[in-house]
């Protein structure tokens, strides 16, 4: 077990060079010139290669690189070319946001979707089952913006019992668990529950449905062992595999959403992402990017270690 | 897809939407800007004309203003903090400000000429302890002509434009002055004082969250009574996303919204809320590639697309938000001036034209136009470019689209026609700010400023044309100055010069408790004459 976890942690350490050089070659491989953003259109020739100069952008790219790595590596991810706040500190902000947003979904989707998926899983191929299919299809295809924008329409502006945008009744900044600024989450978080749900749902039903098919569930029940009985070894038997996708839709989850962070306009690594994606805020973007792909490395690092512990099957290392 | 059932289900609520705005706190205007953050506070804006809007001339002030008080004649410069300036007849590089006595930065610190020659160093000077590059990228380039300053007596200030320049008054009123005692108090760190900035302007910024918020409240003691705001607070909140900004109107959370999404006004019209649009200098064009080769460089030819197109269809297709283009600037314009070519709808005198040019249906002409899905006061472009394509197609002139995204367009539009990156192209969509006579007219056309060193994008370069802009720089008093500008206006339409086609009216949507809003004819819009009725 011990070598186990030291051998996924050393993967950690190429994963996340890997990441690092994709996300900082990717932004600068985009078409589009991050000085747009800051300087008016017709800023001379000579202004424009001052500023250059002063944003370091006239240096080689291994070199921009280097530097960029050697200062993330301390924790520096530089200044946003558009607003001068240091990276680090708008993507923490952001990053909290999302948190909450991510958590809140959580709360709604995996639960929901386990659920679901045992129901579908025990009734397969009954009414129940369709239903719940259906239902789970519907939530996977239906393009959450879309959805989004179709609440808003509903409980905003018709009935006009929650808001359509923003982070609490000041901003985000006193984010409290209270009424109020609940309120503001309910519309974002259900939007961007939909889709990991109707994904654990599936999984989750395939599962059931498979295991309950199998021989040694059969011998369970010749033993006379209750239904209940029964349901605890599908249970740990499903249980690896589901939290297997749970964290990678963990990590959807916390990446954010572009589409639904700007239809509610919730300030999250979504909305930044997008921002620094339409200003070419290059150490923004840079930054941004590696704070997520970094999330999803973590997040599944964390499935991969809790997986021996759910599954004794799995003897790796 | 959403157009559809938020229109429906906005007329069938009415009341409860309104219901819901009335329930809101007195005095607080909440604006809905389509910008993704809240405009650079320090002193010098970014985000274009919006972010001058929002947090330039609200919280600060420049030497000259744009006088906003009016909405039926065309804005023109007022003293700001400066009550007169002139310019020395025995040498016009030298330019001496008067400035105004008695005015108070927020922080109380005084208004004073130490203060003007500081906040000039702090976009031209990099030696100086308070050059900021963010400043710097926003505001150096906006006053050119600028060579020295200095400080002549505590209220008077002398600058030295590097050759004659009578446009300096225009460039000038880009330039906001922030309190050099409060950059002082905050560590002498641009970075504090963006969360506590200090101008002398009508309104001063109270608390702002990065990308969220911004509260300002009016700064009871301006130097100018008429512009102290009635309002108790004004809160900015950045949404950038159209759907998004009229749900927040709609919903009651917003009073107020920047460019209201054309199909969603009469939805929002229903229900009660105020569309309130105006001319104002901004343009959407053709620029035409001049390099030789091109088919543009035949004014029969320009002349004949400037004849096809359907202006008014198109402000149909816009729900009536444009104005016809009938030269560069809008026909309100006071550089207007009297052109003898008038651009109208006339596809039958459009395909004499062609026919003049060597075209016809036997041989229509070709030509490549790039164009952008979206971007900065691009209204609908896509939509718009392809009512402009048939139009076109209708007289012989068929154009291949080349569509870039804006960010790469703006790129494309500096690098000029010749650079690959405009991939052959003879013509490119674009709109900007034209309120001043260097954005207005210079910059597209002047020979020294042919792309890559500057905005002429098509190459254009011809000598008549120079001496008026050299004109233009030379008449020092404002109404000479004016008359000179409406003469190279009617150079520009006289030469079909550009494919005129529309100008914005910068619509807003607000609620009915907005009250004693006048929208200048101007980018920037005073705020201190509105209440919120209750």
């Amino acid at each position: 077990m011990l070598a186990y976890t030291l051998q996924r942690l050393l993967y950690v350490i190429p994963v996340a060079f890997g990441v690092s050089v994709i996300c900082f070659m990717l932004v600068h491989i985009a078409p589009g010139d991050p000085l747009t953003a800051v300087m008016p259109i017709d800023a001379t020739a000579e202004q424009q290669a001052a500023m250059r100069a002063e944003y370091g952008f006239d240096r080689p790219l291994p070199v921009q690189f280097a530097i960029w790595l050697t200062n993330a590596l301390q924790g520096d991810l530089g200044a946003s070319i558009a607003t001068g706040r240091p990276v680090a500190s708008e993507v923490s902000r952001a990053v909290g946001n999302t948190l909450i947003l991510a958590f809140t979904a959580s709360l709604i989707g995996f639960p929901l979707g386990i659920f679901f998926g045992f129901v579908a899983g025990i009734f397969k191929d009954t009414l129940i089952d369709r239903a719940v299919t259906a239902f789970a299809i519907t939530g996977v295809s239906v393009p959450n913006y879309w959805l989004g924008i179709v609440l808003v329409v509903i409980f905003s502006v018709t009935l006009g019992w929650l808001p359509s945008m923003g982070a609490g009744p000041g901003g985000s900044t006193n984010w409290a668990w209270d009424y109020e600024h609940l309120r503001f989450i309910i519309l974002p978080a259900v939007t961007l529950a939909v889709v990991p749900m109707g994904i654990v749902t599936r999984t989750v039903r395939a599962l059931v449905g498979d295991i309950l098919s199998q021989d040694f569930i059969g011998a369970l029940k010749a033993k006379g062992l209750s239904r209940f009985g029964v349901l605890r070894h599908v249970v740990r038997n499903v249980t690896p595999t589901t939290l297997s996708v749970v964290g990678l839709q963990l990590g959807y989850l916390l990446g954010g959403s572009i589409l639904i962070e700007t239809v509610f306009n919730w300030p999250g690594t979504g909305f930044l992402l997008s921002n620094a994606i339409f200003q070419r805020d290059l150490p923004l973007l840079q930054g941004t990017i590696l704070v997520l792909a970094l999330f999803f490395v973590f997040a599944n690092l964390i499935v991969d270690l809790l997986q021996p512990l759910v599954d004794p099957r799995i003897k790796r290392g | 897809m959403f157009l559809k059932p938020l229109r429906s289900a906005a007329l069938a609520v009415a009341t409860v939407a309104l219901l819901s705005t009335s329930a809101l706190a007195a005095g607080t205007l909440r604006v809905g800007m389509t910008a993704s953050d809240i405009p650079l506070t320090t002193g010098q804006t970014d985000q274009g004309g919006e972010g001058m809007r929002f947090m330039g001339y609200t919280v600060y002030d420049s030497l000259i203003n744009w006088d906003l008080s009016s909405a039926d004649k065309p804005s023109t410069l007022t003293p700001g903090l400066a009550t007169e300036w002139s310019t020395d007849p025995e040498d016009r590089t030298k330019w001496t400000f008067k400035l105004r006595e008695g005015v108070k930065f927020h922080d109380g610190s005084d208004f004073t000429a130490d203060a003007v020659v500081w906040n000039l160093d702090k976009p031209l000077n990099d030696q100086s302890e308070q050059y900021d590059t963010r400043q710097a990228a926003q505001g150096a380039s906006r006053i050119p002509s600028i060579a020295s300053y200095k400080v002549v007596d505590p209220l008077t200030v002398e600058i030295v434009t590097k050759a004659p320049d009578a446009t300096l008054p225009y460039q000038i009123a880009w330039i906001m002055f922030s309190s050099p005692a409060n950059w002082e108090a905050n560590g002498k760190d641009w970075e504090k004082v963006a969360a506590n900035p200090s101008g002398t302007g009508p309104w001063k910024l109270t608390s702002f969250v990065p990308r969220e918020r911004a509260e300002l409240v009016p700064n009871t003691d301006y130097w100018d009574e008429n512009r102290i705001p009635k309002l108790d607070k004004m809160v900015l909140i950045p949404l950038p996303e159209p759907n998004a900004r009229s749900s927040a109107l709609l919903s009651g959370q917003v009073d107020w919204i920047e460019a209201p999404a054309p199909d969603l006004v009469p939805a929002l019209e229903g229900n009660g809320f105020e569309i309130v649009s105006n001319a104002y200098p901004h343009n959407w064009t053709y620029h035409f590639s001049r390099l030789e080769g091109s088919p543009w460089n035949d004014i029969n030819v320009r002349k004949a697309a400037n004849l096809a197109i359907d202006r008014a269809g198109l402000k149909q297709l816009l729900g009536g938000l444009m104005i016809e283009a009938k030269g560069f600037m809008p026909p309100s314009s006071q550089w207007f001036g009297n052109p003898e070519f008038d651009v109208k709808y006339d596809p039958d005198a459009a395909k004499e034209y062609l026919a003049k040019a060597g075209y016809g249906p036997d041989k229509p002409l070709t030509v490549k136009a790039l164009i952008s899905p979206s971007g900065s006061g691009q209204m609908l472009p896509l939509p718009m470019n392809e009512f402009i394509q048939q139009n076109l197609a209708e007289v012989g002139i068929n154009v291949d689209f080349e569509v870039v995204e804006w960010n790469t367009m703006i790129n494309i539009w500096r690098a000029g026609a010749a650079d690959p990156s405009a991939q052959g192209a003879q013509s490119i969509n674009f709109s900007y700010f034209i309120q001043d006579p260097f954005t207005g007219l210079i910059r597209h056309l002047s020979c020294d400023l042919i792309a890559p060193n500057g905005t002429n994008w098509g190459h254009y370069c011809d000598p008549e044309m120079e001496d008026l802009f050299k004109q233009i720089r030379n008449t020092f008093d404002p109404a000479e100055q004016d008359k000179v500008l409406q003469k190279t206006h009617e150079k520009y339409v006289n030469d079909a010069l550009f494919l005129f086609v529309a100008h914005d009216v910068a619509p807003r949507a607000m609620s009915p408790k907005v009250k004693g809003f006048v929208q200048a004819q101007n980018w920037f819009q005073d705020f201190s004459t509105i209440s919120i009725e209750e």
